[in-house]
C-alpha cells in the first residue's frame, strides 16, 4: 500500500508537508506532544516580544524629546578610557556561548551520555546566571547614573521605561530558563530521563526529549536577545 | 455496494503513538477539585464562566434601569454606572465568552470529538483553570477596594483610564490589569494544550478534514487567541507601569485639574492599536467556535450533511487570518492617519466574503433538510438571524464615512451586541441544549427550554433593534444621563429606552429560568441514552454516558468517514457514525428508506 510505504520514507519537501497535514493521528510525525507545545509557546512569545519592540519603536518615534545616545549611555570606563558597549558585548558573547553549550548538551543527550550532557547543562545554566548577574550590574550602573523609568539625565523619559521593561522581561525569561536548567541538570544526573521516573510536579515520565525541548526555549531566549541588542544598543 | 457515504474508504493505518499517560485521581480532591480530567476541568470552567456571566447580566440590568428610568434608583450614581458598563463589557467578552467557548467547550469536546483520551498535558490544563479562577477572583475583588472597579469603559483607553476623575483609578485599574494578566497566562496554558491535542492526538483515521467543524472553530480561535492576547498582555503591563511607576508609554503631556501631570511624550494611540490588535481577533475568538458549533448542530438537526464542508473550513481559516489586519476599523475617529482608514475599511469589507460563504452554507444546509425544531436547532437558527442582522449593520460601521457620524452612538452598541453578544450566546444555549444529555445523561426540560428560547430571541430583538434607531437619532453611548445634550435628543428616545429596559428585565428573567432548568434536569430530567439526537460524531459513540475518565473504554475508536453522513441514500438509518466501517453499514430494505 502507498500509505505504509509513505510511513517508512516520508516524501521530501512540500509534498511531504502536504501528506503530513492530510494524514490522520499526528501532524508532526514522531514529534510527540512536548516539542510542538514548546514551538507554539515560542510563537506566542514571539508576539509578546514583537509587540514590546514595536511599542518601543513607536514610543521612540512619538516622543518629542531627544533620544539618549546609546554609545554614550552604555559606555564602560576601563582604566580611564571610555569603551562604548563593552559590557554589552561581553554579555552578548556569554549568552550566545550558552547557546553553544546547550546545543552540545542536546547532542550528548541523544547519545545517552548522561555525565557530559549534565555537565553541559550545568555550564549553560552558569553562563545564563552570569548573564543575569551582568544585567544586574548594568542596571545598577544606569540607576546610579540617574536613569529612572520616569526620567533620565539625557532626554526622552521613554528610554528608561522601555529599557527596564524590555530587558527586564527578557531577564526574567533567562532567569526562568536558568532555574529550569538547574532542575533538568538534577534530573539528568539522577538518571530520571533513562528510567522514566515521574516528575515531582507534573508526574510526567522523564524522557530524553525534555533536554531538547528546554534547549528550544533557551535558543529562543538567546535569539530574542539579538533583537533587543540590535534595537537598544545599535540603533 | 457496501461503501456508503462521503469518502467511505477503508482507511485505518496502524497506531503511531503509544497510549497516553493518564494521571488517574486517587482522592476526592484530585477527582473533583484539582482534577486533571479535561471533562471535569471543562465543567469547572463552564460553571465559573456562567456564574460570572450571570453577574455581568445583573450589571447590565442596572445599566438599563438607569437608562430606562433615570433619577429613580438612588443606588446608581454616575461613577457606579460607568463601573457597571466597564465590568459588564469586560466580563462578558473575556471572562464569559472566551472562557466558556475555549475553556469550557474546548476542554470537553476536543478530546471526545477527535478520539483522544485526554488533553496532551493534563497538568497544565488543570493549572489553566486555576489561573482563570484566580483571575476571576481578582476581578471580583476590585469591587471591594476603595473607589471600586475601573470605570473607563471595557476598552480601557488611557489617558482617561488613569486620570483623576475616572472611577476606580486607585485600586480598580490595578486589579483589572493584574486580573487580565493572570487570565492571559492561564489561557496560554490551556491554548497550548488545545492546539497540540488537536494536531497530535487524533485517533486512527481522524484526518484534519474529517474533524467536526466545532473542532475546527475551536482550533482556529485558540490559534488567534495565542497570537492576539500577547498584545493585551503588553498593553496591560505598560498601563500598570504608567500608573504605578510614572512612565509615559501612553500618557501624553497633559493638564488635569489645573495641574500638569508628570507624564510627557507618550502615545495614547499606541494603546488603542495594541488594544484593538487584541480586540478585533477577540471578536473572532468568540465567533469562530460559535460558527463551528452552529454548523454541527444545524447538520445534526436538519439530518443533512453540512453544505460545502471544505469551503466552511477554509472560510474559517480566511476569517481567522483576516481578523489580524482589520483592527484599526475600531479607530476611525481616533485621530490616526486617515489613509489607514481606507486600508482598514478595505480589509474589513473583504471579511464579508468568507463570512457570507458561511451564512450561505448554513442556509443551504437547511435547504431540503429534514428539519427537526428541537431546542438546539431553535437556538442555532436564532444564531443565523442575529448574526446576519449584526453583520449587516457591520457593513455600515466598516465604512469610514458612514462610521464617523455613527461612532460612539447606540448604533454601535446595537451592532456589536447583535453580532458578538447575542449570536455567540445563542450558540452557547444551542450547545448546552445539544450536549447537556451527553454531559449529564439527562435531557433538559423541553417546555422550559421553549419559553427560554422565545423570550430570549424575541426579547433580544426588542432590546437591540431599537438601539440602532437610537443611534441614528444621535444618542451617545456610555452616558449616565443626557444632561445638556437633551435638547438635541428627541423625546421619543426616553420612551424607547424605557421599553428596552422592560424587555431586558424580561429576558434576564428567562435566563434565570434556564439556570433553574439546568439544575433541575441534572436530577429530574428525562433519561437521555447515549445518542439522543442520532448524531454521528465520536462524542456520542462513547461506551458510557457521561463519558468516564479516558473517554472511550478499552479501545480508542477508529474513524472511517467525515462527521456529516446524514441521510445517506441507501443506508438503513439516516445517520452513519464516524466510527462505523464501510462494510458494517446497514443497508435499507428495497424501497423502504427509514428517516
Amino acid at each position: 500500500m502507498a500509505e505504509s510505504a509513505s510511513q517508512e520514507t516520508p516524501p521530501p519537501g512540500f509534498t511531504g508537508m502536504i501528506s503530513d497535514w492530510s494524514s490522520d493521528q499526528t501532524t508532526f510525525k514522531g514529534a510527540g506532544w512536548g516539542k510542538p507545545m514548546m514551538w507554539l509557546f515560542i510563537l506566542s512569545d514571539i508576539f509578546i516580544f514583537g509587540v514590546f519592540l514595536l511599542g518601543y519603536m513607536s514610543a521612540r518615534l512619538a516622543t518629542p524629546d531627544p533620544w539618549p545616545d546609546a554609545a554614550e549611555v552604555f559606555a564602560l570606563t576601563m582604566f580611564g578610557v571610555q569603551v562604548p558597549l563593552l559590557l554589552i558585548a561581553i554579555m552578548t558573547f556569554i549568552l550566545i556561548s550558552s547557546s553553544g553549550t546547550m546545543a552540545l548538551a542536546v547532542k550528548y543527550g541523544y547519545e545517552r551520555n548522561r555525565k557530559i550532557c549534565g555537565r553541559l547543562i550545568l555550564a549553560t545554566a552558569t553562563l545564563g546566571a552570569i548573564f543575569v548577574g551582568m544585567q544586574v550590574f548594568e542596571w545598577t550602573i544606569l540607576i546610579m547614573d540617574g536613569v529612572r523609568p520616569w526620567a533620565n539625565p539625557w532626554g526622552a523619559s521613554q528610554f528608561g521605561a522601555t529599557f527596564f521593561l524590555i530587558t527586564g522581561f527578557h531577564g526574567t525569561h533567562v532567569t526562568i530558563g536558568v532555574i529550569a536548567l538547574l532542575y533538568m541538570y538534577r534530573k539528568v544526573m539522577r538518571g530520571d530521563l533513562d528510567d522514566g521516573r515521574p516528575g515531582a510536579i507534573t508526574g510526567r515520565k522523564g524522557r530524553w526529549e525534555m533536554v531538547e525541548i528546554l534547549g528550544l526555549y533557551w535558543h529562543f531566549v538567546d535569539l530574542v536577545w539579538v533583537f533587543i541588542f540590535a534595537f537598544f544598543y545599535l540603533w | 455496494m457496501a461503501e456508503l457515504g462521503h469518502d467511505a474508504t477503508s482507511y485505518a493505518p496502524p497506531r503511531e503513538q503509544p497510549e497516553m499517560e493518564l494521571p488517574h485521581s486517587h482522592s476526592w480532591w484530585t477527582t473533583y477539585v484539582f482534577s486533571q480530567d479535561a471533562k471535569t476541568i471543562a465543567i469547572q470552567y463552564s460553571v465559573t464562566a456562567i456564574s460570572v456571566g450571570l453577574f455581568a447580566m445583573f450589571l447590565s440590568i442596572m445599566i438599563r434601569l438607569q437608562l430606562g428610568f433615570p433619577n429613580t434608583f438612588s443606588l446608581i450614581d454616575p461613577s457606579s454606572y460607568l463601573q457597571y458598563v466597564t465590568m459588564h463589557g469586560m466580563i462578558m467578552v473575556v471572562y464569559l465568552l472566551t472562557a466558556l467557548f475555549l475553556g469550557g467547550f474546548g476542554n470537553y469536546f476536543i478530546p471526545l470529538m477527535i478520539g483522544a483520551r485526554d488533553m496532551a498535558f493534563p497538568y497544565l490544563n488543570m493549572l489553566s483553570f486555576w489561573f482563570y479562577f484566580v483571575s476571576v477572583l481578582v476581578l471580583m475583588a476590585s469591587f471591594f477596594v476603595p473607589g471600586g472597579p475601573t470605570g473607563a469603559g471595557w476598552t480601557l483607553y488611557p489617558p482617561q483610564l488613569i486620570s483623576e476623575g475616572t472611577p476606580g483609578i486607585h485600586g480598580g485599574v490595578i486589579f483589572m490589569m493584574v486580573s487580565l494578566g493572570i487570565f492571559i497566562i492561564g489561557f496560554t496554558m490551556g491554548g497550548l494544550n488545545y492546539i497540540v491535542t488537536i494536531l497530535q492526538y487524533r485517533t486512527r483515521g481522524m484526518t484534519l478534514m474529517r474533524m467536526p467543524l466545532t473542532i475546527w472553530g475551536i482550533f482556529l480561535a485558540t490559534m488567534l487567541a495565542l497570537l492576539a492576547f500577547p498584545a493585551l498582555l503588553v498593553a496591560a503591563l505598560m498601563v500598570l507601569l504608567d500608573h504605578l511607576a510614572g512612565t509615559s508609554f501612553f500618557m501624553p503631556t497633559m493638564f488635569s485639574m489645573g495641574e500638569q501631570l508628570p507624564h510627557e511624550g507618550g502615545s495614547p494611540l499606541l494603546f488603542q492599536h495594541l488594544f484593538w490588535f487584541f480586540g478585533h481577533p477577540e471578536v473572532y475568538i468568540v465567533a469562530l467556535p460559535a460558527f463551528g458549533v452552529v454548523s454541527d448542530i444545524l447538520a445534526t438537526h436538519a439530518r443533512r450533511n453540512i453544505f460545502g464542508y471544505r469551503m466552511m473550513v477554509w472560510a474559517l481559516v480566511a476569517i481567522g487570518g483576516l481578523s489580524f489586519v482589520v483592527w484599526a476599523h475600531h479607530m476611525y475617529v481616533s485621530g490616526m492617519n486617515p489613509y489607514f482608514g481606507f486600508l482598514f475599511a478595505t480589509t474589513t469589507l473583504i471579511i464579508a466574503v468568507p463570512t457570507a460563504i458561511k451564512v450561505y452554507n448554513w442556509v443551504l444546509t437547511l435547504w431540503h433538510g429534514n428539519i427537526r425544531l428541537e431546542l438546539p436547532m431553535l437556538f442555532a437558527i436564532g444564531f443565523i438571524f442575529t448574526f446576519i442582522n449584526g453583520g449587516m449593520s457591520g457593513l455600515f460601521l466598516g465604512n469610514v464615512t458612514v462610521d464617523v457620524p455613527l461612532a460612539d452612538t447606540y448604533f454601535v452598541v446595537g451592532h456589536f451586541h447583535m453580532v458578538m453578544a447575542l449570536a455567540p450566546v445563542m450558540t452557547i444555549y444551542a450547545a448546552i441544549y445539544h450536549w447537556y444529555p451527553k454531559i449529564t445523561g439527562r435531557m433538559l426540560h423541553e417546555g422550559m427550554g421553549k419559553i427560554h428560547f422565545w423570550v430570549t430571541f424575541v426579547g433580544a430583538y426588542a432590546i437591540f433593534y431599537p438601539m440602532h434607531y437610537l443611534g441614528l437619532a444621535g444618542v451617545p453611548r456610555r452616558y449616565f444621563a443626557y444632561g445638556e445634550t437633551s435638547p438635541f435628543i428627541g423625546e421619543s428616545v426616553q420612551h424607547l429606552n424605557a421599553f428596552i429596559t422592560v424587555a431586558a428585565v424580561l429576558v434576564a428573567a428567562a435566563q434565570l429560568l434556564f439556570i433553574y432548568n439546568l439544575i433541575r434536569s441534572r436530577k429530574h430530567g428525562k433519561e437521555a441514552g447515549p445518542n439522543p439526537w442520532n448524531a454521528t460524531t465520536l462524542e456520542w459513540q462513547t461506551e458510557h454516558t457521561p463519558p468516564t475518565h479516558g473517554n472511550f473504554g478499552k479501545e480508542l475508536p477508529v474513524v472511517y468517514r467525515w462527521p456529516y453522513d446524514y441521510s445517506v441514500p441507501g443506508a438503513k438509518y439516516d445517520f452513519i457514525p464516524q466510527n462505523v466501517p464501510p462494510e458494517e453499514v446497514e443497508m435499507a430494505d428495497e424501497g423502504a428508506v427509514r428517516t
